[in-house]
């Protein structure tokens, strides 16, 4: 559905954040893009919809060259949550907030207000709805924010470090609300440093580092790659950890033995 | 006397229905590294407000009781007094980043304190040496990762040599291993007497550093002890907070009458005691 081709991208046409990436991404996938600070990640999803644009290399979206879209054709297919929230929310409501986008989008107002409850229940926020987002706390602006892109459900749906400010309830919802919204066939991409979330609920993972992918793979392989671990400044999911202590023990044992 | 003590302390903020802190009693001594935690919007960040007085100061609404740090209650004690004393660094690092390069960033605090010019260009270059900031030292804040932003912002805190770190999720922008290189580098901050509060989800990463978790509902403390001992009772997982999964293992085979050694917070910690029943 997406396919991302040698792209290159440099911030001003100095600081290079890219370097070569290509990615393909089908529908009804769930991906995760994890690696060090400053190693592209948020470059890379900012091309998904086009708010920036390669300075070389191609993104293609259903076979068709992106750059025949605006933003706002990119956006019906291609939802992005950024990193902070405070760069996103601008109304005096969440309800309003949430509604904005789907107007936007040119939902019939009965269809957007069932929606929107909906995106709100799910997301723990049902309470809030009359509320300023500017008086809600960290945790929960970065909801509303998600709340703003899932409830216009694009194809694809793309967070920026959603699990930043979450409970392991909130964590909890928005994995169930993930997946439930990936079986209805859309397309999940994250950008995280939570590994623990990212083992729980994606099957596929991208390390980056230094603006390239360095593994696409299961999940698993990828996380319990030392070489990978090292490059990319991860660090394994605990249990991961914990099999790899003892597989070091029993082979130390091993050598003893004989 | 305790660095800090909290006094039955309500707080509300203005034009809110419910309060966000009901009647906390809490005393925190030098030295001590706590970690508050908690589900999203339980008060954890108005705790941090209050103890360096954004809260009532800056942050007004309705208030009862007391919170005096190092003897000074905030009621009485504008942010620039206690600033010295308690020393916080906000969730979004983006939103106390002030000027346009690192050095001044790091020297805005103690030169608004009127600290002398020589001390601060130590402290500057002391603190661009601790946090590795030198490559970015000639960088404007906004032009930044999240994760450099969070180090700077900890380092312009720290140029205010308080006597209290109080960091609101610290790690959060940052990658595992640069989130491991600053909880280090807090933990080593602890061990040479600087008393650390730390607000975070993430207790994989903290709850092996702590001496003191404090678990906190809807505005109240719930919970309050030593980390293994919380992070292992059920209310853990009833309220929301993360449990690292060695310790959620621990009680599923405990739960299964398959008792280890002790509570392991970590996953090496976890395969160590894994080893020792292997070896009985």
């Amino acid at each position: 559905m997406i396919l991302l081709e040698d792209v290159h991208f440099a911030y001003d046409g100095l600081y290079t954040a890219l370097r070569g990436v290509s990615l393909q991404i089908d529908e009804g996938e769930r991906i995760a893009i994890v690696g060090s600070n400053g190693a592209g990640k948020t470059t890379l999803v900012k091309h998904l919809n086009g708010l920036l644009r390669p300075d070389q290399g191609r993104v293609i979206l259903d076979g068709v060259d992106a750059k025949h879209y605006s933003v706002a054709e990119l956006a019906r297919e291609i939802g992005l949550v950024m990193q902070n929230p405070d760069h996103q929310l601008f109304l005096d409501s969440v309800e309003r907030e949430v509604l904005f986008g789907l107007d936007n989008l040119g939902y019939p107002k009965e269809e957007a207000k069932i929606r929107c409850a909906r995106t709100l229940d799910n997301l723990g926020l049902e309470g809030l709805s009359s509320r300023s987002p500017f008086t809600l706390s960290g945790g929960e602006r970065k909801r509303v924010a998600l709340a703003s892109v899932l409830a216009t459900e694009p194809r694809v749906l793309c967070l920026d470090e959603p699990t930043i400010g979450q409970d392991a309830l909130q964590k909890n919802k928005l994995a169930k609300m993930l997946v439930d919204l990936n079986e209805k066939g859309k397309a999940v991409i994250v950008v995280t440093h939570d590994i623990e979330f990212v083992i729980e609920n994606f099957p596929r993972s991208v390390a980056m580092a230094d603006g390239r992918i360095v593994a696409d793979g299961p999940t698993n392989s990828v996380l319990s790659n030392d070489a990978v671990i090292e490059r990319c400044s991860l660090t394994r999911p605990q249990l991961t950890e914990t099999a790899r202590c003892l597989t070091v023990c029993s082979q130390r044992f091993l050598r003893e033995l004989h | 006397m305790s660095l800090i003590e909290f006094a039955d302390f309500s707080f509300k903020y203005l034009g809110a229905d419910t309060l966000a802190l009901r009647k906390i009693n809490l005393k925190i001594e030098r030295g001590e590294y706590l970690v508050i935690t908690g589900p999203s919007g339980c008060g954890k960040t108005t705790l941090c407000r209050a103890i360096n007085g954004l809260v009532p100061q800056f942050h007004r609404g309705y208030i009862s009781g007391n919170v005096i740090v190092d003897g000074k209650n905030t009621r009485e004690n504008n942010v620039a007094e206690l600033a010295p004393i308690a020393g916080l660094v906000f969730q979004q690092p983006e939103n106390q980043l002030v000027t346009l390069n690192v050095e001044r960033e790091i020297a805005f605090g103690p030169e608004n304190l009127g600290v002398e010019v020589n001390e601060v260009r130590r402290r500057v270059e002391e603190l661009i040496e601790m946090l590795d900031l030198e490559h970015l030292r000639e960088k404007h804040p906004h032009e930044m990762s999240g994760g450099e932003q969070q180090r700077v912002a900890i380092a312009a805190t720290l140029a205010l040599k308080p006597q209290v770190l109080i960091a609101d999720e610290p790690t959060s922008n940052l990658d595992p291993r640069s989130a491991e290189i600053i909880l280090d580098l807090v933990a080593d901050l602890n061990r040479r007497d600087m008393t650390v509060v730390l607000v975070e989800h993430r207790l994989d990463l903290v709850s092996k550093d702590a001496s003191r978790v404090i678990l906190m509902d809807q505005g109240c403390i719930v919970a309050d002890g030593e980390p293994r001992e919380v992070l292992s009772m059920d209310l853990c997982q009833e309220i929301g907070v993360g449990v690292p999964k060695a310790t959620q293992l621990y009680k599923r085979l405990r739960d299964r009458g398959f008792k280890l050694g002790r509570v392991p917070l970590t996953g090496a910690e976890l395969a160590t005691l894994v080893q020792e029943v292997k070896q009985r």
